[in-house]
């Protein structure tokens, strides 16, 4: 029984406090990613787009490797790459810069595809319209479509979203210490389970809080169809 | 002086001829109605005034100034940056399918283009969009999204959206085409009261009576050429085999 009700000789509170500065770590890692691919998925779908053939095919290539193969492959070569590849000193201090590097490229090219539905599927109409009415290439974009693009993709968003939450646990395999790396070393040391549960309700709440805002954010724009 | 001249364009979408050697001229304060069958160029011509589609021959002349040609050697010349915007202020466009921002109330569509692409003044933008969607009958309506309105209502407020931007020349691509029989009605109304405004109109229509009541001048366009044109009384009585027969559908 004590395997799964905590027995272990580490105070509870401690546990959690250990815990606690984990998940703070993890939600760096979500935050930091959203904040780079959100951006970058966009310019990789307007290369997608893109008629120049040698930019949509570089991108092409790039959204099929980093969909095409594992999120852990690509930590690991994010990290281990400068070393191996150009000799390079990588000290303690690049592990949370490859962390963020390899997440944002990687969640960038799912954005970008995402993007890519949004943006495909909004009517020439709208272009026409919008240039008819002295719109500006630029103008159009952020003021016309870009708008109706992201009331489109939401739902899909937040399913990346909610992944990105439980994908920042893959940063153990760096020997980051996020949440998921500290349950397991804490459920090894002191052979307890416990941890595990800990950490399995944190992520669910903070889905849980992740999935209310988006739900908000939808609500907050369904005053139009 | 005409306000736009159209001579002898040639359009063609792949190995398809759609517009073979037309030219055309509206007056300033003139109606110009384009009737025909289905394919047979109508709205591409429009397309091509409004430079929403390239010319693959011959001249576009709006207000006497040559603005978009096509040289011998095939070379496509049209208008860019500064010179386009004043192109573009000089036409304005009503489509079939509305095309309002959904995203927009009925007053953000009306005044978000005078204000940000005019540079006009906020106050001075309202107040003449009050003005004109009182003249389409929806002074309530300026809060609401074009998801809560009729289709008629949409494509009135498409017209209010044109003109706000107090363009010399209108184009109507079947205007009336995605509405119901009553919800016409009261668009082609709004149309008919547009013509103490003297600007230029140019509607392509399956209306018959509404061109025949409304037009200065008719072009029945078949198969990519002006098959008759002139006064609406001419056109209609004209011995024309593909126009009767066009006509005599109609009425079936």
């Amino acid at each position: 029984m004590s395997v799964i009700f905590y027995g272990g000789t580490m105070r509870f509170s401690v546990m959690l406090q250990q815990l606690g500065g984990g998940m703070l770590k993890s939600m760096s890692i979500f935050a930091l990613t959203l904040l780079f691919a959100l951006p970058l998925g966009l310019f990789v779908s307007f290369g997608r787009m893109s008629k120049n053939k040698i930019l949509q095919g570089a991108m092409k290539v790039y959204i099929s490797i980093m969909r095409g193969t594992p999120l852990m492959l690509q930590l690991l070569a994010v990290y281990f790459g400068p070393y191996y590849l150009f000799g390079a000193n990588i000290g303690g201090g690049y592990r949370f810069t490859a962390i963020i590097i390899a997440f944002s490229i990687n969640y960038a090219a799912y954005f970008a595809e995402i993007y890519r539905s949004g943006i495909e599927s909004m009517s020439p109409g709208q272009y026409e319209a919008a240039r008819l009415l002295g719109y500006s290439k630029s103008s159009t974009f952020l003021k016309i479509i870009f708008p109706q693009v992201i009331k489109r993709i939401l739902p899909s968003m937040t399913n990346e979203v909610i992944t990105l939450i439980k994908d920042t646990s893959l940063a153990f395999s760096l020997a980051y210490a996020e949440m998921f790396t500290i349950a397991k070393q804490i459920a090894a040391k002191e052979t307890n389970f416990m941890p595990f549960l800990v950490a399995a309700l944190f992520y669910y709440v903070f889905n849980a809080l992740v999935a209310f805002l988006m739900e908000r954010l939808e609500k907050s724009m369904s005053y139009y169809t | 002086m005409a306000l736009l001249e159209m001579n002898h364009i040639r359009k063609h979408f792949g190995g398809l001829e759609v517009i073979k050697d037309i030219s055309l001229k509206v007056n300033e304060g003139e109606i110009l109605s384009i009737i025909g069958p289905s394919g047979s160029g109508k709205s591409t011509m429009l397309r091509c005034a409004t430079m929403l589609e390239t010319i693959d021959s011959g001249e576009i002349i709006y207000n006497g100034e040559r603005v978009a040609w096509v040289e011998p050697d095939g070379k496509k010349v049209y208008p860019k940056g500064a010179k386009m915007k004043e192109v573009g202020s000089l036409f304005g466009l009503v489509f079939q399918n509305f095309n309002l921002f959904p995203h927009y109330s009925v007053m953000k569509n009306i005044t978000d283009p005078p204000i940000h692409n005019q540079k006009r003044g906020r106050d001075e933008v309202f107040a003449e969009a009050r003005q004109l969607l009182k003249k389409m009958g929806l002074e309530d309506k300026e809060n609401a999204y074009p998801c809560q309105l009729s289709g008629g209502q949409c494509q009135r407020v498409a017209i209010a959206r044109a003109l706000a931007l107090n363009p010399k020349i209108l184009f109507f691509d079947e205007p009336t085409s995605a509405l119901d029989p009553e919800l016409t009605g009261e668009v082609l109304k709004v149309i008919k009261s547009l013509a103490d405004l003297h600007i230029a109109m140019v509607i392509v229509t399956h209306e018959m009576n509404f061109a025949r009541e409304i037009s200065d001048h008719i072009i029945f366009m078949d198969q990519g050429v002006v098959a008759v044109e002139g006064s609406a009384h001419d056109v209609f009585n004209a011995d024309h085999a593909r126009m009767q027969a066009f006509l005599g559908k109609l009425q079936h």
